[in-house]
């Protein structure tokens, strides 16, 4: 288990929802030090943010998920950690299972809390959606050599030799900051590993169940896995 | 007018806009170069049209405008393909820098802060820090102060684009 773990927010627009998420994480663990990466928000959320105690990054516009958690991990280096715990501000994840994810990372390099691994019960809808969850889940799976089930699940934990690589290369694109950051770790030399954890339904939006959005999210979840397959390695 | 006529008047045309835009500091000499030597040889094909015909048979094409709208289109589409290029290292530049600048915000913030408080504890002797937190006690306020940035706001003394006008 890492000695000194920051757990990193990136938070967009998530005034209302990122004061319980950091009061929990307090409740939670009070001992861990917490970044909140405002992304460009033009709401009062680095403000909230600081008043709970976190420290915040505010980027100057938004970059995405992808962008705020390289600062994230970029902070993390500079000052000296040795585990990222990635949570979101929206009040998905629940703070509970920090402490499972930082356990886990005595025996594994990146941590990935899963939804569907028995803990909780998440409906990945049926159809398109479906085939291209399970594609993903089966090529990272025998990417790592073992059972990935919710690799677009953004509750995960780096740990010391992840967290540098992840500083250098974090993605940016659509489904690099979850998909293609995996690939990269693995091609590293990291060993990844799932635990089962219970999310709560999003406070606002459900992932996009039309049809057609759902056709559109397996061609780009497609192109994103068979890009991130065959590009260069990065260089760490 | 025939179609060479027309292509001369192009070349020349994209010629002068090239020099003007240059001239006004609006493109770089590193972009400008292949759009000029693109126009020489444009006018050149204009000029000396057995050129264009001697290159169509080479290549075994019947009309040779059918050769010239062939390497057209191929020339802008890989032009096109450079610049998307471009505008995405542009854009991975782009966000490093703003991820630094987040970085560094919050190094200086937490500067003024620890700046502050060691003032406010030696109450009366100030301290070197000083200098570079006067004015910035509330870290939000340089989004909205102006401050007198010498090279942003007003030009650095001799180096201004009036000084180049005079000097030219």
């Amino acid at each position: 288990m890492p000695e000194r773990p920051l757990v990193v927010v990136p938070a967009w627009n998530e005034e209302d929802s990122i004061a319980g998420v950091l009061s929990e994480l307090h409740a939670v663990c009070p001992a861990l030090d917490v970044l909140v990466v405002d992304d460009g928000s033009h709401d009062g959320t680095a403000g909230v943010a600081s008043l709970h105690g976190a420290s915040v990054v505010r980027l100057p516009f938004n970059l995405g998920v992808g962008g705020a958690m390289r600062a994230g991990f970029r902070y993390a280096r500079r000052e000296g950690y040795d585990a990222v715990v990635q949570v979101d501000a929206d009040g998905q994840h629940d703070c509970a299972y920090v402490k499972v994810l930082l356990d886990a990372l005595g025996e594994a390099d990146v941590v990935i809390g899963a939804r569907f691994a028995g803990a909780g019960r998440y409906d990945a809808g049926r159809g398109p959606r479906r085939w291209a969850m399970s594609l993903l889940a089966g090529t990272l799976s025998r990417l790592a050599g073992t059972r990935l089930t919710d690799t677009t699940s953004g509750f995960r934990a780096a740990g010391a030799r992840a967290l540098p690589i992840f500083a250098d290369h974090y993605p940016a694109e659509y489904l690099g900051d979850t998909v293609e950051s995996l690939v990269i770790a693995i091609r590293a030399g990291c060993t990844v590993q799932q635990v089962p954890v219970v999310m709560r339904p999003r406070y606002a939006g459900r992932a996009s169940q039309s049809p057609l959005r759902a056709a559109a999210y397996l061609v780009r979840a497609v192109t994103a896995l068979g890009l991130a397959l065959v590009r260069r390695r990065a260089f760490v | 007018m025939t179609v060479y006529t027309l292509g001369l008047v192009g070349a020349v045309v994209t010629l002068g806009v090239i020099f003007e835009m240059l001239r006004r500091r609006k493109l770089r000499e590193k972009y400008a170069v292949f759009w000029v030597l693109l126009s020489v040889l444009i006018a050149a094909v204009a000029v000396y049209p057995p050129l264009l015909e001697r290159a169509a048979r080479m290549a075994g094409v019947e009309v040779p405008a059918n050769l010239l709208f062939f390497v057209a289109s191929l020339v802008l589409l890989a032009v096109n393909v450079q610049l998307s290029s471009e505008v995405g290292r542009l854009e991975e530049r782009v966000r490093t820098l703003a991820e630094e600048l987040g970085l560094q915000r919050l190094t200086l913030e937490r500067q003024v802060r620890t700046g502050r408080r060691a003032h406010d504890e030696s109450s009366g002797d100030k301290s070197p820090d000083d200098r570079y937190t006067a004015g910035m006690e509330d870290p939000d306020a340089w989004e909205t102060e102006e401050l007198d940035r010498p090279g942003i706001d007003r030009p650095l003394e001799g180096y201004g684009p009036g000084t180049w006008d005079e000097a030219g």
